[in-house]
């Protein structure tokens, strides 16, 4: 039985066969059934009633007025803020923060009649790959608990992957959305830099950053997209070009569409399954009827260094303002040095502490140009042979991830946990949109296929995927329910 | 030097020759903050009300640019004749203090909005000119309030963020500065000229204006730069030149006593007349600035800055020039009257009613300015205003009302206002000017004081004085005094 999409959901609740309410509260049950995968923070209930309430009355009264969203309940992202509904990107440094604000794209899902139920797990302020850095502890993949579901929206990933949600919001800083999404086998998709309002996003790194939404099928990815996408006069960085109607473009097909296979993404370094997999997808597509070709983006390999220099030193900065002064936790000492150390020192963990050095360190007198400077110049060569390759290609097509889901504690150094991402990253320095769709297992764990588009081409990525999508049923392919309860979160 | 001058200045200056430079920080009269919609005005509010998610720094709030503040800060650059180039940006200046919510300011670090400018002016008869590094934006920090000196020893501190935010201005000055009296008057010219552009209020007190210092010395005839120190805490134009002369006396003895100048930061106390070391070069900040992520760079157009070129208000030295060209004031009064836009609003609205230029700029000049030194009201805010004072001067000028009148009518109203023309009819205040009216009260004075009369007869004077003062008494002070003195003089034949 495959849970019901938000497209479904909204047919049911138009024809009176369910109720938000009801809605609400099965996707509560459900996701109390897995919480052992420890995917939930915190449950939303009384804004989730409202909500439902509010788009009960909107369904009743105004049927005409209710969007393709209105009544369908969502999770989203620890690292999203909701006036009064705490939110600690995943962090002790925040615990009992309540935002007195709603940001953009919430305010946006609310005004929508969505209905949010949870608050999902993360990595800490959005730093990791297999969201074992969460202060709250990992999240167990639902395909197999005792497995990673990938990070940093690792959460947001799982509650959709176990049918709990039929979509929830993540935020992709340098694959955060994508990686959990192939690990989790859901689509997930990251929107050009600037298309989704960052307003509300306690920022990681600000010109990485980006909000986009997990969901078992390209439409309803597509849906929220729209929701959510647009100019907001809150973040200077949002684009005021229009956005596209992407819907239009599901559906068209990718007949005479040219494909690039960038070789430096499949060269080296895939897992065998991962390699088949994305193989058979990528005849798949030709059989569609697209022209597959190989591009070179031969600046990639220096993506990942490029990354860990700029990503750390905007953290750096970012992360300054969780001071202990006005908000989050405080550990008083006589003096405020100590009073900065100890509520930084005991609020922060490991990883957060190692991003924030090294972006302190990138930024020092005597060593910005050496880092920060080069790293900036490297970003605008990784751009421009991007922009290159798409002067010959439409799209690009390669794997999201180079290895399957990995087991809890199998990459306990930051290097090895850095490579996880040297595939995504990359679109994240270029400011691109791109999607991951399941394309298939490898040792029965799942397996994305990437789609990476010009900026702004958001349709062409969702396009592509869509069509994809409609010609194969591994998005279909649903986890043991309920997941096995092999201790995750415990 | 000034008067009260350290002693030992002089002497130490004929050998030692001061390079200053100036920082000035200006906030800007803009509606709201910089980054946020929160009003700029904050003075007089509760603490922390002026405030929002964005400029408390809360997690995920992204800033918004305030164009007001980047075109009064264009305003500002081309006012200082700086180049305005087409690109800038802005970045992050890094550091932790519990006033800076965010951990960071946003400023401007190596693509300033303007550079290249200058300023100049006379001091004792000499043009100087110093150069303007640059002029950029940033945005203000919160305040704090210890209990305690400082906040390292304080038991305990407050933090107030109704500041926070506010767009603040930084015009950094050249180091062409040779004297604490030519930095003084640079800052007096500076202040002047953003008062009358309108982009900042001038208050030094309040701090919406302020001043930091940077000052070496070096031997006479030297080309060689000396150690730097950098003064903080002077607010007012005084204590900018006090700290000044206080710092070339303390280097300057340093020096001759063979000592190095430590590189560092100094407070000036204002209580002890005297800086005292806050912070040495080794404890400087590295603020590890970049390019702040959450606002694109900033362009401006050539026709932008030509459109606020074309809206730049009058300079001051436009007004003076003006003010001697067409109301005829001398070089002196101009500058005097110009000095505070307020006067020079007020001489304008003066001769706008009717008054002479010479007779406006005289009243302004003189016990004007004293009663609004001494009731602290600005002739605008007083209760006689404007239009008060321009009637009361209309029946001076048209001997209505002798001098004495018309000053002691200043003195009453000018706090508690009132229709001068009113009050002279009701109360007959009115100059007694009808010769046959005072050809009686002259006789009768005569009469009665022969021996003045036979003072002034037999050569002295000052007797005629007695008698005028005779007539006035009689006439309670109203008497038209030119004519009494014609009319004495005739009747008794000198």
């Amino acid at each position: 039985m495959t849970p019901p999409t938000a497209s479904e959901l909204a047919g049911l609740l138009r024809s009176g066969a369910t109720t938000p309410q009801d809605l609400a509260a099965r996707a509560r049950a459900d996701l109390k059934r897995i919480s052992d995968l420890n995917a939930v923070l915190r449950y939303t209930d009384s804004l989730a009633e409202r909500q439902a309430e509010r788009a009960a009355r909107t369904l009743a009264e105004v049927p005409e007025r209710a969007g393709p969203l209105c009544g369908i309940p969502f999770a989203y992202k620890d690292v999203l803020c909701v006036e009064g509904v705490e939110t600690t990107a995943g962090s002790r440094i925040l615990q009992g923060h309540r935002p007195p604000y709603t940001g953009t794209a919430l305010r946006r899902l609310l005004d929508a009649g969505a209905v949010p139920v949870a608050v999902t797990n993360c990595d800490e302020f959005a730093m990791g790959s297999s969201n074992e850095n969460s202060a709250f502890g990992p999240v167990g993949n639902p395909w197999d608990p005792g497995r990673v579901p990938g990070g940093s929206s690792g959460g947001s990933a799982a509650v959709v992957a176990a049918g709990a949600v039929p979509y929830s919001l993540g935020t992709d800083t340098g694959g955060s959305i994508r990686q959990p999404a192939s690990l989790c086998g859901v689509t997930g998709f990251k929107p050009t830099y600037g298309r989704v309002s960052r307003y509300g996003l306690i920022a990681f790194a600000s010109s990485l950053d980006q909000i986009g939404p997990f969901a078992r099928s390209v439409a309803d990815v597509a849906g929220v997209f729209s929701a959510i996408a647009g100019w907001d006069a809150m973040d200077s960085t949002s684009s005021p070009t229009p956005v596209e109607p992407v819907e239009d473009q599901l559906g068209r097909g990718i007949e005479g569409m040219r494909l690039g296979v960038p070789h430096e993404y499949v060269a080296e370094g895939l897992e065998p399954g991962v390699r088949a997999a994305i193989e058979t997808a990528f005849s798949e597509l030709e059989r569609l009827g697209a022209t597959l070709e190989e591009v070179s983006l031969p600046t990639t390999e220096a993506g990942l260094s490029t990354y860990y220099i700029i990503a750390p030193a905007e953290c750096s900065a970012n992360l300054a303002r969780m001071d202990g002064v006005r908000f989050g936790l405080h550990i008083d000492r006589p003096s405020l040095t100590d009073t900065y150390l100890e509520t930084r020192g005991n609020g922060f963990g490991p990883e957060v502490k190692r991003r924030i050095m090294l972006g302190t360190y990138a930024l020092s007198s005597g060593y910005y140009d050496a880092y920060y400077r080069k790293a900036q110049k490297v970003r605008t060569l990784i751009a421009d042979e991007f922009d290159r390759a798409f002067a010959t290609v439409d799209a690009l097509v390669c794997p999201t991830s180079p290895l399957v889901a990995f087991a809890r504690g199998a990459k306990s150094d930051p290097l090895s946990m850095y490579l996880c991402d040297v595939l995504t990253l990359p679109v994240n320095l270029a400011g691109l949109p791109g999607i991951s769709v399941p394309c298939g297992f490898s040792e029965g764990l799942p397996v994305g296929l990437q789609v990476i588009g010009p900026r702004f081409q958001d349709g062409v990525v969702l396009r592509v995927a869509h069509a994809y999508e409609r010609a194969t049923s591994w998005h279909a392919e649903q986890p043991p329910v309920p997941p096995v309860a092999s201790g995750a979160g415990s | 030097m000034s008067a009260g001058a350290v002693s030992g200045l002089t002497e130490l200056m004929q050998r030692y020759e001061a390079v200053i430079g100036l920082e000035v920080h200006g906030q800007l009269l803009t509606e709201s903050k910089m980054f946020c919609g929160c009003s700029a005005d904050y003075i007089g509010s509760p603490p922390n009300s002026n405030t929002c998610p964005v400029c408390l720094g809360m997690p995920g709030v992204l800033p918004v640019m305030n164009r007001k503040a980047i075109e009064y800060t264009v305003r500002t650059a081309l006012a200082l004749n700086c180049e305005i180039p087409e690109h800038s940006k802005f970045d992050r200046k890094n550091y932790f203090y519990p006033d800076l919510p965010k951990g960071y300011q946003i400023s401007q670090y190596d693509m300033p909005m303007s550079e290249h400018g200058w300023l100049s002016f006379p001091v004792d008869g000499e043009e100087v000119r110093c150069g303007i590094t640059r002029v950029h934006l940033e945005e203000d920090t919160g305040t704090l309030q210890h209990a305690g000196d400082i906040l390292q020893q304080a038991r305990s501190s407050v933090v107030d963020l109704n500041r926070a935010g506010v767009p603040l201005m930084e015009i950094v000055g050249e180091p062409d500065l040779r004297t604490p009296e030519q930095a003084r008057e640079y800052l007096v010219r500076l202040r002047q000229i953003l008062v009358y552009i309108g982009v900042n209020d001038g208050n030094l007190e309040q701090g919406s204006f302020r001043c930091d210092a940077n000052i070496s010395l070096r031997h006479r005839g030297s080309a060689e730069l000396g150690v730097k120190v950098e003064i903080k805490n002077m607010n007012s134009f005084r204590a900018v030149q006090r700290a000044l002369e206080y710092e070339i006396v303390r280097q300057g003895r340093l020096l001759d006593q063979g000592q190095a100048i430590a590189q560092e930061t100094r407070g000036w106390v204002e209580a002890k007349g005297a800086t005292i070391s806050q912070r040495s070069k080794e404890y400087a900040h590295d603020y590890r600035y970049f390019p702040e992520p959450d606002l694109p760079p900033l362009q401006l157009t050539a026709d932008f800055v030509e459109r606020v070129r074309a809206g730049l208000p009058e300079l001051p030295q436009q007004l003076v020039d003006r003010l001697q060209r067409d109301h005829g004031l001398s070089a002196y009064d101009a500058a005097v009257i110009s000095a505070e836009i307020e006067d020079a609003r007020a001489f304008e609205a003066l001769v706008g009613a009717g008054v002479a230029a010479k007779s406006a700029a005289n009243w302004l000049m003189g016990d004007v300015a004293r009663l609004a030194r001494e009731t602290r009201l600005p002739l605008q805010r007083s209760g006689l205003g404007i239009t008060g004072l321009a009637a009361l001067i209309g029946l001076a000028e048209r001997g209505r009302i002798n001098g004495p009148t018309a000053k002691a009518l200043l003195e009453e109203l000018y706090v508690q206002g009132g229709d001068p023309v009113a009050v002279v009819e009701a109360r007959g205040l009115g100059q007694v000017s009808d010769e046959a009216e005072l050809s009686g009260i002259v006789d009768r004075v005569i009469a009665d004081n022969p021996a003045a009369v036979s003072d002034f007869q037999g050569g002295k004077e000052q007797a005629l004085q007695r008698l005028v003062g005779g007539v006035m008494k009689a006439t309670r002070g109203r008497a038209d005094a030119r004519l009494v003195n014609q009319l004495l003089r005739e009747r008794l034949g000198r």
